[in-house]
């Protein structure tokens, strides 16, 4: 398709050519969906930050500078991880793992930072931090699709000997992740090792029991303190944000007004009053969807939710073409992740789900999270580049 | 690689588009269906209504001179819902500001804290949601400071606000009659739903006492609304609409600045010169009135206080200060909420109630040196004999054993100790027609009723003390008895007698209350108004002391007029009597040595002196007195607790007063010009100055320029 234009003279050769290059089979609607997503996001980023740095009599383009910045990084990051065989990646998975864990550690010590509440980033210099979680989900993915996906005979499912490897395997991060804590985060590791069980075949009880496991173990966290009081307040004032809209529900009110009045076609960009008057906290990452719910209404609203719908239908489709067990579950772990992650974010900016801090895939500010993002639109890429598409 | 692992994909993909889809679905609820109403909470999100204060009216006097004024201040104040929101609760903030202010932390902490139960002094007596004032003077350098560099300073403003400010012009304090303010309270605030508060703690103030409380509604003016746009942190992103403040209006009092401070200085030297002579002299009151308009000219209470204390949140020692019985009470304003033991000035009332009576005006009266009121003798003060004299001579001698024979024997008749069933009571009756027992109705807050201890008031006060009696009169009075047995068992066989018939209204409550001892108490201003109402004609006033109201925009918003109160019961001809008889009081009375010198020729000055005792102290000095004595004008009452006679005390300073006010000392012009009071309010310009009444001074401000050319013209 992206050979439709150029030089109609040369055509033929030049098609030719190209059909036989690694270009010629990517999946472009993955790509330009992500691209769209990630030029939204980086407008709605400067929406969200340019008043609040111009006030302050900051350069307004400051984070939309370093947004781009890291996008360009996150493009690297995800072209590299693209063009190697995904087979390959076998052999790196554990090195990602056990990086991503070795961080996950170092946060915990006095090397980490603490950013609005969460013990998650590792600072690095001029400005830039780095946030090992978001890596661990690479990692995680990768390392469960290699156990998951070793070559078995027939149709027969994966075996309890791998089943629990796989979930000594995911407990590790998760319960690094839970120091810190970060919820969000945790929950999308238990979305990923549940998700990738179901679709590699492990036995219902195994999946409906870590389902309700996980269901019963998020219950048991909330009711046995073992949360960090800003965490109950979050979780308990998602039942009823009016009720204390200063206090622990502000966010969730907030975010609601904001979204609620954009109405069908939004005020219009950089007219959101909310936005301007920074009523929604982290507005950049977290909750970033609340200027587009603002500023681009009900309609910029669904197409945001729409293309991520196309990000994920493509990644199950890869999915669906993978060439081998193992690149399907690398593509379903990532449409698990991005899912779970985009559902949460979404759904707690809109009043449905209860507010952890997880940002929005492509969309939100965040460094670590544009590179975990686009090194998963890269696997994507990678397990479609080496499909059998004769299968 | 099988399709089982696809299908279980496609479920996958269908769970994914179906949470998808709810999301669309609950963006469609939010933001198509309920976007009227999130609209709605939106923009009440971003808009706050600053209320923008009025600049509160001045107090002025009759010629237009200040009594209360405003100036700017620099005033520091503290958010404490920011400073309780850090993480130490504001203790670095406050430390850093004390190292600023250079006052101790200590001091900021205690002012910072909400004053309850177990909390004193300083502490923040206003809402907890509004600022609390630190520093109401600092220092522009002080201030800059903490302006500068806001971020050290969270919850700390330091802003321009108008503060109440006391210019003593011609030496006028008084404060018990100007009053204070205080920080508004929710009570009040729910009483008064008008009012429309700022959330800045120097500028919500209520008049608390005084004028400032009467006239609270028309000095506060009417607070602006300012609708601006905010962010989430309440700064102010833009103006929606502002309706500006209306300034309060300016409240002219009849109080004239020079008398009043004429009168103070003499209440002053009156009991400074008590003190050199050994006496107690504890407190002392003044009053001026004008007998023709019932219009206060001034208020002087011993001792007194620089109400400035109030500005800007008070000291529990400043405060523990003003309450203090060791230290006087200043705050009580003697003259209106003072009540004490007439004496004979007290006659006033009970020489018509003699004639009204029966008894002859014209009669010759024995003048013993003591009456024999049933068993018990009551004598003239200092036991002197005046032989067979005139009413006009019981006057101006002060004879009391006149009187004690009127009281007795009007006593006998109403039926002595068995009294019949509708008493006459002729003493009592006319003290009421002179309005003693009853508030004046003067404007001013916490005014006392004196008290007439008539028959009914006997048989309640005996209902309220009989049980403490009873038992006194059992148990007697064992401290007094260690120091003083003879009162002790004096004290004991009255509350024995008390405890049995304490109800009924003997001779002895007669004879006292005739020449105003026993239990008759009036307050300075009743007595004033009741001499007032003799030289007037009889016309007993409702005493004003506000006279008009000026608007901001220099028309007069509203007038004050003292109100009728009654008419005397007394002819024309006892008055004239009776204010002839006052006329020799001076000149060869009981007042004659405290006026020797005084041209009373060319203002003849009429009087009556009093001495009240008080058991166990020393007597009350009184002296009321009107002038000129042929027309009168003005009254004047002085009283001094615990110093003498009326003639030692009370007569020096009342001819003080007349002296000042008519400039009748060398080298002193007078108070009063030609002996008069404006009959015009003054103006208010419109640049905003204030233009005396023709006759009164030069405008404050004496640029020819800010006052238009007719208003200058000079009278006659």
């Amino acid at each position: 398709m992206i050979g439709g234009y150029g030089r109609p003279l040369e055509g033929r050769s030049w098609l030719s050519r190209l059909s036989d290059s690694p270009l010629r089979r990517l999946d472009w609607t993955l790509l330009c969906v992500t691209a769209i997503l990630t030029a939204i996001g980086s407008v709605l980023v400067f929406s969200a930050t340019r008043g609040g740095l111009s006030e302050a009599g900051d350069d307004p383009y400051t984070y939309l500078k370093k947004h781009l910045f890291n996008i360009a990084i996150g493009v690297i990051l995800g072209g590299v991880t693209a063009a190697l065989d995904y087979r390959l990646l076998r052999a790196y998975a554990p090195i990602v793992y056990a990086a991503a864990c070795v961080g996950l550690v170092v946060v915990l010590t006095p090397l980490g930072a603490t950013i609005n509440g969460s013990h998650s980033w590792i600072t690095l210099g001029g400005g830039f931090q780095l946030q090992p979680s978001e890596f661990a989900k690479v990692g995680l993915v990768v390392l469960l699709a290699m156990i998951l996906g070793e070559p078995r005979d027939g149709e027969v499912g994966p075996g309890r000997r791998d089943i629990l490897l796989a979930l000594a395997l995911a407990a590790l991060p998760a319960g690094l992740v839970m120091l810190q804590p970060d919820l969000g985060t945790t929950l999308v590791f238990g979305a990923v090792v549940i998700g990738m069980l179901a679709v590699c075949g492990a036995p219902k009880r195994w999946v409906l029991g870590l389902l309700g496991g996980a269901v019963t173990g998020a219950f048991l966290v909330w009711w046995l303190h073992l949360l960090k009081p800003y965490q109950i307040n979050r979780f308990t004032a998602f039942a009823d944000p009016s009720k204390d809209p200063q206090g622990a529900g502000y966010n969730a009110e907030q975010a609601r007004i904001a979204v609620g009045s954009g109405g069908l076609l939004g005020k219009g960009l950089f007219h959101g009053e909310q936005t301007i008057g920074h009523f929604v906290p982290e507005q950049h990452t977290d909750f970033i969807f609340t200027v587009a719910g603002e500023e681009l209404g009900f309609v910029g609203a669904a197409l945001i939710t729409a293309l991520l719908g196309v990000v994920l239908w493509r990644g199950l489709r890869i999915a669906m073409q993978a060439a081998d067990l193992f690149g399907l579950l690398v593509a379903s772990g990532v449409v698990c992740w991005l899912a779970f992650q985009t559902f949460e974010n979404i759904g707690m900016t809109v009043g449905i789900m209860p507010i952890t801090g997880l940002p929005l895939p492509f969309v939100s500010y965040g460094g670590s999270a544009t590179f975990a993002n686009m090194i998963a639109v890269g696997l994507l890429e990678a397990v479609h580049l080496r499909h059998n598409p004769y299968e | 690689m099988g399709s089982r692992s696809r299908v279980r994909l496609v479920v996958l993909h269908v769970m994914v588009m179906s949470l998808l889809l709810s999301l669309g679905g609950r963006l469609w609820y939010l933001q198509v269906m309920n976007g009227a109403h999130y609209r709605r909470v939106a923009a009440d999100n971003g808009i706050r209504d600053i209320i923008v204060p009025a600049p509160r009216g001045q107090i002025l006097d009759d010629a237009g001179r200040p009594l209360v004024r405003n100036r700017t201040a620099l005033v520091v104040s503290a958010d404490r819902t920011v400073l309780l929101r850090q993480k130490d609760g504001g203790r670095a903030v406050l430390q850093r500001l004390a190292g600023v202010l250079g006052v101790p932390y200590a001091q900021l902490a205690a002012k910072v804290r909400l004053c309850g139960p177990g909390v004193t002094r300083p502490c923040w007596t206003g809402s907890p949601y509004q600022p609390i004032p630190l520093d109401d003077n600092a220092d522009a350098r002080k201030a800059l400071q903490i302006r500068e560099r806001q971020e050290d300073f969270p919850g700390i403003s330091a802003q321009l606000q108008a503060v109440r400010d006391y210019p003593r012009t011609d030496g006028a304090g008084a404060a018990q009659a100007l009053g204070y303010l205080q920080p508004i309270t929710q009570e009040e605030l729910n009483k008064r739903k008008g009012i429309k508060v700022t959330g800045y703690s120097g500028v919500d103030l209520i008049g608390r006492d005084g004028l400032e409380a009467i006239y609270d509604g028309d000095l506060r003016g009417a607070t602006g609304v300012r609708r601006v746009l905010v962010d989430s942190q309440g700064r102010v992103t833009g103006v929606a609409s502002e309706k500006p403040p209306v300034s309060g209006g300016n409240l002219v009092t009849s109080i004239d600045a020079k008398v009043q401070g004429d009168v103070e200085a003499a209440l002053k030297h009156a009991i400074d010169a008590a003190h050199k002579r050994g006496d107690p002299a504890d407190s002392g009151a003044a009053v001026v009135m004008d007998v023709r308009t019932g219009r206060v000219m001034a208020l002087g209470s011993y001792p007194t206080y620089n109400p400035a204390v109030w500005t800007g949140g008070i000291s529990q020692s400043e405060y523990d200060g003003l309450l203090n019985k060791s230290k006087g009470q200043p705050l009580i304003s003697r003259a209106t909420q003072g009540e004490f033991a007439p004496g004979s000035t007290f006659k006033v009332s009970s020489l018509p109630a003699a004639i009204r009576d029966g008894y002859p005006l014209h009669g010759i009266y024995g003048c013993p040196s003591s009456y024999m009121v049933g068993a018990r003798a009551f004598s003239n003060f200092e036991g002197e004999s005046g032989g067979d004299i005139t009413l006009h001579q019981a006057i101006v001698m002060s004879c009391d054993t006149i009187f004690y024979r009127f009281a007795y024997e009007e006593w006998l008749r109403d039926g002595g100790m068995h009294p019949v069933k509708n008493p006459k009571d002729p003493m009592i009756k006319m003290a009421k027609d002179f309005g003693f027992g009853k508030r004046t109705g003067i404007d001013l807050v916490g005014e006392s009723p004196g008290r007439i201890p008539s028959r009914q008031w006997k048989t309640d006060y005996w209902d309220a003390t009989k049980a403490s009696d009873c038992k006194h009169g059992k148990t007697g009075y064992p401290d007094v008895a260690k120091t003083d047995p003879a009162r002790a068992a004096y004290l004991k066989q009255m509350a024995a007698e008390n405890c049995v018939d304490g109800y009924v209204f003997r001779a002895g409550d007669a004879a006292n209350f005739s020449v105003g001892q026993g239990d008759v108490l009036v307050t300075p201003l009743q007595l004033a108004r009741a001499y007032a109402a003799v030289a007037n004609g009889g016309t007993l006033w409702s005493p004003r002391v506000g006279k008009a109201v000026l608007a901001p925009n220099g028309t007069i918003a509203r007038r004050i007029d003292p109100v009728k109160a009654g008419t005397l019961p007394i002819s024309q001809k006892v008055l004239a009597y009776m204010r002839s008889a006052f006329a020799d009081v001076p000149k060869s009375g009981t007042a004659a040595g405290a006026f020797g010198g005084f041209p009373l020729d060319k203002l003849p000055v009429a009087g009556k002196t009093g001495t009240a005792e008080v058991w166990g102290k020393k007597d009350n000095s009184w002296f009321a007195s009107y002038a000129p004595a042929n027309n009168p004008h003005y009254v004047v009452v002085v009283m001094v607790t615990q110093t003498g006679t009326g003639a030692t005390t009370a007569a020096p300073a009342v001819r003080e007063i007349w002296e000042d006010m008519y400039g009748l000392r060398k080298g002193k012009k007078a108070d009063l010009p030609d002996g008069k009071v404006p009959d015009r309010l003054p103006a208010l310009a419109s640049d905003g100055t204030i233009v005396p009444p023709p006759g009164f001074g030069e405008p404050e401000d004496k640029t020819p320029a800010s006052v238009p050319a007719p208003r200058r013209k000079k009278h006659k």
